[in-house]
């Protein structure tokens, strides 16, 4: 920025030589076009940054806000489980009672997961949408894969470095981590099994039986397993490939009969703090 | 282009610095509210699901 452009340059000294005039107007319209073509890159690289900005922070802020009051204002609604941790008999391994039917871009669930700090949960809804449901809700469920508790494949997917980034710490999951679902009914305990990274075409995540196959295959045979899979991007920022966790499930119980011993040590009072690590 | 910029505006020089920081501030409301979100999904690096 040359704010003395205003000025004129002082008169040169009589003793100095004159440069031709012609020379030194072609070389000010020069400085001109540079200075301005400078100014421009600056401009782009400062936008850059405040691109960076709003995409690593301030979405953030923004979803922060918005998933802690979507949590408080769902689990509000629901029965809180009583004070007590869920005795032995009432951890199901069969099949759990039916949800209702989800209804896309609703909220029909909340995800808790120890490892990501004691204060986590975030709000699980229907679908994969990008701008309505994982930029606003958090966690969406794969629509076609099955729901919680079922034999099959219950997929979720979440952001990993924006909008709150409710996945942000997924690489962080060890092999027999609790992950735990809640419905309004119903405790869904999941322990971590392998993971693995995959390109966006490999949907074989997704099948019943989940593989890293190009497409989703059904079983011939019977299902036996109760899986999870977790889906986010990979790597950090740059996200071209995808990060999967897969799970299969420990058991379910009802709220009513308490909270899962795998929640113990989680401070989940509401008192809208933060979910940190 | 900053230069004229600087020319355009009107009133003294504490003035025109006054100006420009409202002028950034209205820059940075339009992108953050419209521009940034609606450039942010055609880059890489925000998908998280595969299919």
């Amino acid at each position: 920025m040359t704010l003395g452009d205003t000025q004129r340059a002082p008169e040169p000294l009589p003793s100095r030589p004159r440069r031709p005039r012609r020379r030194s107007r072609a070389l000010a319209v020069t400085l001109r076009s540079a200075s301005v073509l400078g100014e421009l890159m600056v401009t782009a690289g400062v936008l850059i940054v405040l691109f960076l900005v709003w995409q690593l922070l301030w979405t953030d802020v923004v979803a922060d806000r918005a998933q802690a009051a979507i949590v408080q204002q769902v689990e509000s609604t629901w029965t809180a489980p009583p004070d007590t941790t869920i005795p032995q008999v009432q951890r199901h391994t069969d099949d759990p009672p039916p949800e209702p039917a989800p209804v896309e871009g609703k909220v029909w669930a909340t995800i808790y997961v120890p490892r990501f700090g004691k204060h986590y949960v975030r709000p699980v809804a229907e679908g994969i949408d990008k701008t309505t449901v994982l930029d606003k809700l958090g966690v969406g469920h794969y629509p076609t894969t099955q729901m919680p508790g079922e034999l099959g494949n219950f997929a979720v997917a979440g952001h990993r470095t924006t909008f709150v980034k409710p996945f942000a710490q997924i690489a962080e999951i060890r092999k027999g981590d609790a992950i735990v679902f809640r419905t309004k009914t119903t405790w869904y305990v999941y322990r971590a099994t392998d993971h693995l990274v995959v390109w966006p075409g490999q949907v074989g995540v997704l099948s019943p039986v989940p593989d890293d196959g190009w497409q989703v295959t059904q079983p011939t045979g019977p299902l036996t397993k109760r899986y999870l899979t977790m889906t986010s991007c990979h790597p950090k920022v740059w996200g071209v490939k995808r990060y999967v966790q897969h799970g299969v499930l420990s058991y379910w119980a009802p709220v009513s009969s308490g909270v899962p011993p795998e929640l113990a040590g989680m401070d989940l009072s509401k008192d809208g703090k933060k979910a940190t690590s | 282009m900053y230069a004229a910029l600087w020319r355009v505006l009107p009133g003294p020089a504490w003035c025109k610095v006054i100006e420009l920081v409202v002028l950034a501030a209205i820059v940075v409301v339009v992108c953050f509210t419209w521009v940034f979100p609606a450039v942010e999904p055609h880059l890489p690096g925000s998908g998280q699901t595969v299919g």
